[in-house]
């Protein structure tokens, strides 16, 4: 075990190769570590903040599906509302409708009837006339005479 | 192989010696005897001859194995940081990002200020000290084997137990520490931690003595426990190794203990390169702290 200038060519080479190592070695790797640290932090953040959203927006649409169920039912209890009205007020129509053709059928009736009265009462006054005028053609004969008021008798 | 030894001490000499060169001095008898007329520039042959070489001479098969070890952490660690994307890693960039994630997790649990320096330092300590040591793992007749084939004489290819590798890691963490210390807390403030404390002012004399051992001992301690850990783990790769040439029957045995000590050595490596890390970052935490 003798020391020569090994020993001093050992501490070049040393200072050298940690010359290097912190010059051409060491930074990039560190750099890459740190930025890959800082990326994944990064990812992680984002995939927090992406889980948030989500809650966020699927609160949102509880909200909004519960605001259109109300607004469906509020829309359906007045269609309903709507339509007991619209049934309520066809029936009257109906009704006023069935009332205002049966008066108009009995105008109608009234009428025919009067018509058909008056027509026979004019039927009725010439019979009397034509029975008249053959009663008095055959003033002679009673019996046919009797014949004739029977006649009218019948016809009336 | 232990065979074409004249004794297993050469045996273990041979695996301990570096590849060293250095210049030997005129009328040095060389290890066969021959004398030099003049200064020679050449390969040790043995201890003797890398003592005699004296602090200018350099051990080749460290500086090769490590620089090599240190350019494949490099070039693995760069290639996947110019490919290093946000996306999803795949592979190599998952790898590299495990091991950057593990240094950057241990400095800030033990590092509490605010330096760019000191975790690319632990990056750099923990995986090459960890490659480093990793070789040890190769069985040891392998590499020397092949070298020897194609005519070096010695290779010792763990640089972690070559104590010029763990010295030159200590002693440069060191003067960052004094570095920073001195940053920080000024020249003056330095010098009051290690002389005011932990007795009274008056006994300063002996508080330097105290905290300048207490300082000392750190480079010291970091790379010695680094050292002997790897030298002792390598010494008994080397002793299991000398079975091999034992006849069958020990050699089983000797295959045995090998596959035991290397696995409880894939322990050892990192843990050991865990430790030189965490004491790095801990001292350096030490330098810039303010003291109370």
């Amino acid at each position: 075990m003798n020391f020569n200038a090994t020993l001093i060519g050992q501490s070049v080479t040393f200072i050298f190769f940690v010359w290097f190592s912190m010059k051409f070695v060491w930074p990039p790797i560190m750099n890459a570590l740190e930025a890959r640290k800082k990326q994944i932090a990064d990812g992680l953040a984002a995939g927090d903040r992406g889980k948030h959203e989500l809650e966020l927006a699927a609160k949102k649409a509880a909200d909004t599906l519960r605001e259109a169920k109300a607004q469906a039912a509020e829309v359906i209890a007045q269609a309903d509302k709507r339509s007991a009205q619209i049934i309520e007020e066809a029936k009257m129509a109906a009704k006023e409708e069935g009332e205002r053709q049966l008066a108009a059928a009995q105008a109608n009736i009234g009428q025919e009837m009067n018509r058909a009265r008056e027509s026979l009462r004019e039927q009725v006054a010439a019979l009397a006339v034509a029975g008249a005028e053959k009663i008095l053609r055959r003033e002679v004969n009673a019996q046919t005479h009797a014949d004739l008021l029977g006649q009218l008798k019948a016809e009336l | 192989m232990a065979t074409e030894y004249a004794s297993s001490g050469e045996y273990i000499k041979h695996h301990l010696q570096n590849l060293t060169y250095g210049e030997l001095p005129a009328g040095y008898v060389r290890h066969d005897g021959t004398v030099l007329t003049e200064a020679t520039k050449t390969f040790a042959h043995g201890a003797e001859e890398a003592a005699a070489m004296g602090f200018w001479a350099i051990n080749v098969d460290s500086m090769l194995v490590s620089i090599a070890l240190g350019a494949l952490f490099l070039f693995l660690f760069r290639l996947a940081a110019k490919k290093a994307t946000v996306g999803v890693p795949t592979g190599l960039q998952n790898f590299v990002e495990w091991i950057i994630e593990f240094i950057d997790g241990s400095v800030r649990g033990s590092f509490s200020h605010r330096n760019a320096l000191v975790a690319p330092l632990a990056l750099t300590v923990f995986v090459w000290v960890f490659l480093m040591n990793a070789m040890d793992l190769i069985p040891v007749d392998w590499l020397p084997y092949a070298a020897s084939m194609a005519g070096v004489p010695y290779l010792k290819v763990v640089p972690s137990t070559d104590p010029n590798v763990t010295f030159g890691l200590s002693l440069s963490i060191f003067a960052l520490v004094l570095y920073y210390s001195v940053k920080m807390k000024g020249a003056g403030g330095f010098f009051s931690e290690l002389a005011f404390q932990p007795f009274p002012k008056w006994l300063f004399p002996l508080n330097l003595v105290l905290e300048g051992v207490g300082l000392l001992a750190k480079p010291i301690s970091l790379s010695l426990r680094l050292f002997g850990n790897m030298y002792a783990g390598e010494m008994i790769f080397i002793l299991i190794a000398l079975m091999f040439g034992g006849g069958w029957v020990l050699a089983a045995f000797g295959g045995v203990l090998q596959w035991a000590w290397a696995v409880f050595h894939i322990l050892i490596i990192t843990l050991q390169a865990f430790i030189f890390m965490t004491l790095t970052i801990v001292y350096l935490d030490m330098a810039h702290a303010e003291h109370h």
